[in-house]
This record gives C-alpha cells, structure tokens and sequence, in this order.
C-alpha cells in the first residue's frame, strides 16, 4: 500500500511539474517472450497500469534480440521510434549517435540513480553526460555451475585456479564423467572465452584486450595462454557438443551426466525450475580467478512526441528503478537487481555471492563488461573476435594463429 | 475505342506490377549498391567512402571460408542431384509398376521446407542420437559418422540434406523430360539392335539438353541462396565451418549492426548469381533469334 501511494506522488509530481492531465503512455519493444522472461515483464506491466498508464506491448522475439532490432531500425526509420526499448551495452550509445535517444537525467537526478548504481553500471546508462537509458538487472556471466553429487564421488572441491579445474577435469575423464557440459554455439565458446581471459589475465588485461582492444593485449603471451586454455576445454566436453543449447548443456549437469557448466547465471533458472537446491544439488561460484563480468538488461529511451509519451517515459523509467520492480522482475529472472539498494531476503545463495562480489569488485575497480553477451564492444568488434574464437575452439589451428588471426580480425572490424 | 483498349489493356494491367518490380527490386539492388559504398553502421548512412566495405570483405577469413563452402557446396549439390536425378528419372522411365506411387515418394521431400529438412538432419546426423548412435547399439562399436561435428566435414552433411531435398525434384524434370523425347527415334533405334545404355547415352540424354539447363538453373540458385537449411541443420557451425554467403550477409546485417558490410557481400552473391545467369540468358536469346 505505501508503495502504491509513493507511486501516486511520484505520478502526481509529473502531472504537476511537466504536463498537464496527459495520461501516461508507454510502448514498449522487448524480446521478453519465454516463461520467466514474459512473467517479469508482465510484473512492469501491472506496475505501470496501477499508475494510471497505458502500456502498448511491442514483443518481437526471434535471434536473440536480432528481429526485435530490425523492428526497431524500421521504426526509427520512419520517425515512429518506440517509448522504451530492451537494449543494453554500447548498443544503447550507437543509437545515442544516430540521435534518436531522450533525456530521463530528470528522473535520475530526481530519485538519485547515481547514489544506488554500481558506477561501472551507470555508465552504460548514461549518452554524454545525460542518463537516457534506465538499468532492470544483473546477471554475472563468469559462473561456473557443478553437480555436487558427482563433485563429492570423485573427491573434487569447486577449482580455484584453472590449474586445479585441468586437475578436476582430468580426473573426472578418468573416471568416465564429461568434465565441462558444453553447448558448440558461437555465443557460448565466447562465453567461456571471457571467462577463461579474466581468469588467466586478470581485470586489467580483459580490460585492455576485450574492452579497449590494445594490439598489444590482443597479441600478448597472456592471449596465447587464454587460448591454450581454451583447447585444454576443447578436449573436457564430449564429442557430440556441436549446436547443443546452453540449457541442454545445463540438464547434462542436472542429471550427473557432465561435472560443470561455464555459463551467466541464467543457468541457475533451469536449477531451480527443476527443483535443484542450491549447495546441495548443485554448486555455484565465479570461475577461477579474480573479477566480475556482468550483463546488464535495460531500457533505452527513444525520442517521442507528446506529453503522454513523454509522462509515460518518465514514469516508466521510475517504476523500472523501483525497488519493488527490481525484487520481484530479478526473482523471476534469476539475475539480481542493478540497484545496490534492494535488500535480498528472498533470494537464493547464488544471488547472495553475486551480489556481494558485484559490490567488492566494484571498489577494486574489476567489475568488468561481458564481450561474449554485447556488454563491452558494439556490434561489429564483438563479432569478429567471437569468429577467431569459435573457429579456434572448433578446429586445431594453434594458439599462435588465433591469437594473429584475433589481431588481424579485429583491426579489419573497426 | 475497342481497337484502343485492345491495345493498351495489357499495358496498363501490367503497369502496376512493372512499377513494383523497378521500385522494390532494381531499386533496392541499385540502394543496396550505394550503401555497400558507404561506412554504415546500425542505420544506413549515405557518405560514399569508396572501396573500404570490399576491402575489409575480402580480408575476412570467415568470408573466405563462406565462398569456398559456396563452391564446394554449389558444385557437390548441382552435380550430385543432377547425377542422382537422372539415375532415378532413367530408372523410372523403364515402364515399371506403381510408377505413380513411387514418383510420388521421391518427389516428397521438395514439399518439406528446408527448415524441416535441416531438423531432421541434424538429428539423424547428431553422433549421438542418429546413424552413429543406432549402428554403434548394432554392436559395430568402432562406427563414426559425425560429419556435422566435425568442422572440416560439416559442409558435407550440409550437401547430403540438399541433395536428400531436391534430387526427386530434379528426377521429376528430367522424367518429363524424358517422356518428351520421340518415341518413333526410340522405336527405329531398337529396330536397329541398339543396346539400351546407347539410347540413351547418344540419343535421349543430348535431346534433352535444355532440361539439364533448366535443372542446373534452378539448382544454383538454390545454392546460392540457401540459407534456411544451414540455420537449421547446424546454424553456421562448428564454429563458422558451415557458413554461406547468405548466412553471412544475415550475421552482418542484422546481429552485428554492419549494414555496410552486408551490403557488400550482397552485391558479391549478385555478381555470383549474374555469372551464372547471364549466359544462360545470353544462349537463350540468340537461340531465339536464330
């Protein structure tokens, strides 16, 4: 109930302030289609029609994103630009550059986004200076997700360093267990490809060779050691792993078939929809190493016309950054919520390590951009290391190749 | 009035159509070829900005390795269903029984879309679940075959669904064909004590040229522009080992926001494409005239 009031002054101060009695309108463009997705965004949904707002649904789903983002170019396009739409990562500053993106720093400002957001996070939010752009969660991508069960069999504790993973691993083969459950999709080696970076490398090196792309980085002995790496994990997942989904990777951890899974914590999901409990089913924690790689969901806000559009964007960029949203969307979801503020009774362990480990690395500076997931590059960059990568994984070219295949890829991509 | 409208009907039904196809086909090959000059982005931007989009095309290994699956992939699968089609059309035309029923079954697979095509496959090729899997519970333990795993295979697994698909089609065209050819010639060679495999090789295969042109026609562009088939079958992969130009276009166009870069390898597909086209159609007119 006091939510709702606070709600209602938080309305009643735009009416007051910007417009006069135009109703709140929002449409909004997501792919936020499948099972828990579609119940998050139903909860915003509610939230916005309880405020006396008219929620226009655009859901395209389809490729990751992929069809709800010619939607969108169409749009544009036309000078017809949704209210709010599902972006997230430089994505959100490419669309700033064509102009077509709005000003919310006056909410932002108004309830202090700055005070609540992790600043590595903020960032993403903001287009020069000016917040256009409001955050929904986080999810950590450097998981690395065990059976507990047949951890506890062959004597194996969760790995600290890589070296104690190839040790695990090892043993594992021996005993007739797949070591890594692994999906071969282009998207999911880059998943474990970021992982395995920061752990060898550590923040400072991701930071230089998958964030700013130093020649150097790219090409350094670290890189060759990521990819060295990378074909010791080639030789962890069974042969039949080409074009395998992430999830069914998950289920083959599930049932004691696989002993990890590297995935974000969407993986968690399929844990717990499948009645897994968390430390004693199955175990979580950050793949070895130091840092923290996130993927960040948000909304950015697009260029309208008209009070009620403009109310409508300003109320949604509220209510998104509500702490009530950011529980019970983040519950759903099985990331945690981009506020710091939120408390997190009612979530699980995993989400406990996530959060307190996304607070730490952000003081040390290591709270770092997932490449694999379109956090740290745009669109093109991203892409072409996600090709040597894949290539590499998928083939028996050596580390030196990839890592000047990754150089030459790279420049070309710019 | 009559005499006018006799002779300006046809034009102004086809008008409308006429104007379609200049605006949304030629006019969009001719927007596509601008902007594959330009450094677009997400949106298109208009600044020519010369060669660079072929530039940066030409020294993508991923694109190398998408035209070389085209070769390997258009040749494999315009010769193999051809060869098959005919096999197929000539053991037909051997006036067996249940003909029709038999035409029937081979020409199936061409209603199944390449969506559906590509499925199946996957899971009939998948080490393990299909072939591999079932011969292995045989008792033949030493029995691999995971073309669609291994990279260097892959495109292979990729030809044995296509041609699965269009060989009844091809073997329908070239029955027809077949049937077309003088019965009389066919009667006077028998006469003559010819053996069976000479009808054919020297009498009925030459007479049926322009088939064999139509079948290569409609093959090639299906390879060219095969896309759905890889998507499903193994979505590019392992890795990149599988993908074709056109997937390659789509990955640039809409996941990696490089309108420009699609664009380029766009106007390369249609030059490939014109390369086979235009003697076709060269040879077609000068047929007429003659």
């Amino acid at each position: 109930m006091k939510k709702s009031v606070f709600a209602a002054a938080v309305v009643a101060s735009f009416v007051a302030s910007n417009i006069a009695k135009a109703e709140p309108q929002a449409e909004v463009l997501h792919w936020w289609t499948s099972g828990g997705e579609a119940k998050s965004v139903a909860v915003l949904q509610k939230e916005f029609a309880d405020n006396g707002g008219t929620w226009t649904d655009m859901p395209v789903a389809g490729g990751g994103g992929d069809a709800a983002m010619t939607a969108l170019r169409a749009r544009v396009l036309s000078g017809n630009a949704p209210t709010a739409v599902q972006l997230k990562g430089p994505a959100i500053q490419e669309w700033y550059e064509e102009g077509v993106l709005a000003d919310i720093s006056a909410v932002a400002e108004e309830k202090g986004w700055d005070t609540v957001l992790p600043a590595s996070i903020a960032g993403h939010m903001k287009c020069e200076g000016s917040w256009c752009a409001a955050p929904v969660n986080v999810h950590r991508v450097d998981w690395i997700w065990a059976n507990a069960d047949v951890l506890e069999a062959n004597g194996i504790a969760m790995p600290n360093t890589w070296d104690e993973f190839n040790a695990a691993a090892d043993k594992l083969q021996a005993a007739g267990v797949i070591p890594l459950a692994h999906g071969g999709q282009a998207w999911q080696d880059a998943t474990v490809f970021e992982a395995v970076a920061l752990g060898l490398g550590g923040p400072e090196f991701y930071q230089q060779a998958l964030v700013d792309l130093d020649p150097a980085a790219l090409q350094s002995d670290t890189m060759i050691a990521v990819f060295d790496q990378m074909r010791k994990l080639r030789g962890y997942v069974d042969g039949n792993f080409s074009g395998r989904d992430w999830n069914l990777a998950t289920a083959m951890v599930m049932n004691g078939e696989a002993a990890f899974q590297i995935m974000g914590d969407w993986a968690k999901g399929e844990f717990l929809a499948a009645g897994k409990a968390p430390g004693e089913d199955f175990l979580c924690s950050s793949t070895p190493g130091n840092g923290y790689l996130y993927v960040v969901d948000s909304f950015a806000m697009f260029d309208v016309d008209g009070d009620d559009k403009k109310a409508g964007q300003n109320l949604l960029a509220d209510l998104i950054m509500g702490p009530n949203f950011q529980e019970v969307f983040n519950l759903n979801k099985g990331s945690i919520p981009a506020r710091t503020d939120v408390a997190l009774d009612k979530f699980e362990s995993c989400a406990h390590t996530s959060a307190a480990d996304m607070a730490a690395s952000s003081d040390e500076g290591s709270l770092l951009p997932s490449y694999a997931h379109g956090m740290a590059l745009r669109g093109a960059q991203a892409g072409a290391i996600t090709d040597v990568v894949t290539a590499h994984f998928n083939s028996d070219m050596s580390s030196a190749d990839a890592v000047k295949m990754l150089a030459d890829a790279v420049a070309n991509s710019l | 009035m009559t005499e006018w409208l006799e002779r300006h009907v046809p034009k102004m039904v086809l008008a409308p159509s006429f104007v379609a196809v200049l605006i949304f086909v030629y006019g969009f090959i001719f927007w596509t070829a601008w902007v594959s000059f330009t450094r677009s982005k997400l949106m298109p931007r208009y600044e020519i900005k010369g060669f660079i989009q072929y530039e940066r095309l030409f020294a993508s290994p991923r694109w190398d390795t998408a035209m070389d699956n085209l070769f390997i992939f258009g040749t494999l699968f315009i010769g193999i269903s051809m060869i098959l089609g005919l096999f197929l059309a000539i053991l037909l035309d051997q006036k067996i029984r249940a003909e029709g029923a038999l035409r029937t079954i081979y020409l199936y697979p061409m209603a199944l879309s390449m969506i559906v095509t590509g499925t199946a496959w996957k899971w009939i090729m998948n080490p393990g679940l299909g072939i591999e899997a079932t011969v292995r519970s045989w008792g033949f333990e030493s029995f691999t075959f995971n073309w669609i795993t291994d990279p260097k295979m892959a495109i292979y697994a990729v030809v044995v669904a296509a041609v699965w698909q269009a060989s009844g089609f091809v073997m329908a065209l070239f029955l027809a064909g077949l049937r077309s050819v003088d019965e009389e010639i066919i009667k006077a060679a028998q006469v003559d004590g010819i053996p069976t495999w000479r009808i054919y090789s020297a009498i009925i295969i030459p007479s049926m040229a322009p088939i064999f042109l139509s079948a290569f026609i409609v093959l090639a562009h299906l390879a060219i522009k095969s896309f759905d088939l890889v998507i499903a079958l193994t979505g590019g992969g392992p890795g990149y080992a599988t993908d074709l130009p056109a997937t390659y276009m789509y990955a640039m166009a809409f996941s990696r926001g490089d309108i420009g870069q699609a664009a380029s390898s766009a106007m390369v597909m249609m030059g490939v494409v014109f390369a086979i086209v235009v003697p076709y159609l060269y040879s077609e007119l000068r047929a007429k005239h003659d």
